[in-house]
């Protein structure tokens, strides 16, 4: 009972923010109710008893959100006035309400049709060592990539910014 | 008879708690509504030690001001001038509250009270004494790091609502110092992380009952000190502020007091930080003869204390100074302090060596 109260609470916080991502013109105020939606899926998280997941997906995502201001910034400013057009694909409306319904069928279509294994097994108190040491032992492989991948991005950031300051 | 009443003064408050839970039920509110209760009450004392803690720091820091710099500090309302920050706040209360006509008015409004969530939100899971936490997250220390990422926010929103240029500048600095400051910080509580095995609060204090890890970690010590200045915009950190070069940076446009607003999240943010050094580092609320939050109330003044005498003692930092210390100087060190604590820690619990 309180805790579908609860979702219910979460989940109107995360469509609303995602609604007003979609139809703010602002990109600033678009950005700012993304920062919205991402705490209302850590909220979400919570419920499901995945306490670091939630702080993760609040640390990463919401956190580095501001990162992503700042390059909207970078990008968009057009000075006074204009502000209220930047977020060009909020134009396209027909199209992206098509393209959502596609993935919506999609995504609920394979909810559907997936058979859902549960174990008997309670869910841990705690997650955070049992993911660390599964990170570190059975999909190590895959950890390192990202972090490669990761160190390759940084590597290519900085050569880039470099060259363009070696020009100017 | 005389450790019946110090036993008695440590779980103070937590028989305040216990009495307030057995109130909720004389009133004959069943589980749930009596949790919801108590979640309430730990949340106005959150809220009431933020601001007592910034009324006293405040009037602390201009005292102690004065003496750094030889002069007498305000010494004329009350005794030796200490209601002054009291005047003030009424002072603000009173003023007109001025809102550019072009500020992007909602996110400038808002700016001013999400400030207050990332230092609310992280007092939740800090332990004030013995069983003296809100809450005791088994992932407490990640929790923290986490919230404490959400402070570059208010600072943007303040920065890009006031429409202008200063509070502009202002905003992309605080984001890109904390951002960046935020990694060392992190690396710096991770050595104390390897050592106990665990991010839970209490747990990490109770490690520390033999010998507190600002002795096992001295430089993982240093580096939070001073990423926690940068963290939280103070001198010699204030770039965002910066009022030889930005005017009052990100809080230009802002008056009365929705501009008292940010100084009070500044003194909470450092309380914060201090909390969670003296959690992490200097052995929590654990202490001889004294009851626990008496000690945890000390050891953060002492911090405190350490950050003012920071403030007015060293020059503010250049922009290009201030990023390349942070990268080229704290990240470095900060990993290889995880990487020499990692290899001791190895060494130490496989018994060779010792």
């Amino acid at each position: 009972m309180m805790q579908s109260i609860v979702f219910f609470l979460l989940a109107a916080l995360t469509l609303g923010g995602a609604l007003a991502v979609i139809n703010l013109k602002n990109i600033v105020h678009s950005v700012l109710c993304l920062i919205v939606t991402f705490l209302g899926v850590a909220g979400i998280f919570l419920t499901l008893r995945a306490d670091f997941l939630a702080a993760v997906q609040v640390l990463v995502y919401a956190g580095a959100v501001s990162i992503l201001v700042i390059f909207a910034l970078l990008l968009v400013n057009q000075g006074d006035g204009k502000m209220a057009e930047t977020n060009p694909y909020s134009r396209f409306g027909y199209l992206g309400v098509a393209a959502a319904m596609l993935f919506f069928g999609f995504l609920s279509f394979s909810l559907i049709k997936t058979t859902w294994q549960t174990t008997g097994i309670a869910a841990a108190a705690t997650s955070v060592g049992e993911i660390g040491v599964r990170l570190l032992s059975q999909y190590v492989i895959a950890f390192e990539l990202a972090a490669v991948l990761l160190l390759v991005a940084m590597v290519a950031a900085i050569i880039i910014g470099r060259e363009v300051k070696d020009h100017a | 008879m005389l450790s019946n009443i110090l036993e008695f003064f440590d779980n103070i408050f937590l028989y305040i708690a216990g009495l307030i839970r057995h109130f909720f039920a004389w009133l004959g509110f069943n589980a749930t509504v009596t949790e919801i209760g108590m979640g309430l009450v730990y949340f106005i004392a959150i809220i009431a030690v933020c601001v007592l803690c910034a009324l006293f720091y405040v009037i602390w820091e201009r005292k102690l001001a004065g003496y750094i710099q030889r002069r007498p500090g305000p010494n004329r309302l009350g005794p030796n001038g200490w209601f002054q920050t009291i005047a003030d706040a009424i002072k603000l209360l009173t003023k007109e509250d001025v809102v550019p006509l072009n500020a992007d008015r909602v996110v400038h409004l808002w700016a001013a009270l999400l400030i207050f969530v990332p230092p609310m939100l992280s007092l939740a899971v800090i332990p004030f004494g013995r069983q003296m936490a809100a809450l005791d997250l088994s992932i407490g220390l990640f929790y923290l790091i986490a919230v404490s990422a959400l402070s570059t926010i208010p600072i943007f929103m303040a920065g890009w609502g006031s429409n202008n240029k200063y509070s502009l500048m202002g905003a992309m600095r605080g984001v890109s110092q904390m951002i960046s400051y935020e990694i060392p910080m992190v690396f710096s509580l991770l050595g104390v992380v390897l050592i106990t095995g665990t991010l839970e609060m209490q747990s990490i204090v109770a490690a520390q009952n033999h010998i507190w890890f600002v002795f096992l970690q001295p430089v993982a010590f240093i580096i939070y000190l001073i990423c926690g200045l940068a963290e939280t915009n103070r001198a010699p950190f204030d770039l965002p502020e910066g009022e030889s070069e930005l005017t009052a940076g990100i809080y230009t446009e802002y008056s009365g007091m929705r501009y008292a607003l940010f100084f009070l999240a500044e003194y909470c943010n450092l309380f914060v930080i201090a909390s969670i050094g003296t959690t992490v580092f200097l052995g929590g609320w654990q202490g001889p003869f004294l009851p626990g939050w008496v000690w945890f109330l000390g050891k953060t003044f002492v911090l405190f204390s350490f950050f003012i005498f920071c403030r007015w003692t060293f020059p503010r930092i250049r922009v290009d100074q201030l990023m390349n210390f942070g990268w080229k100087f704290l990240v470095p060190i900060s990993l290889a302090n995880i990487l020499i604590t990692s290899i001791v820690l190895f060494v130490f619990n496989n018994g060779l060596g010792w």
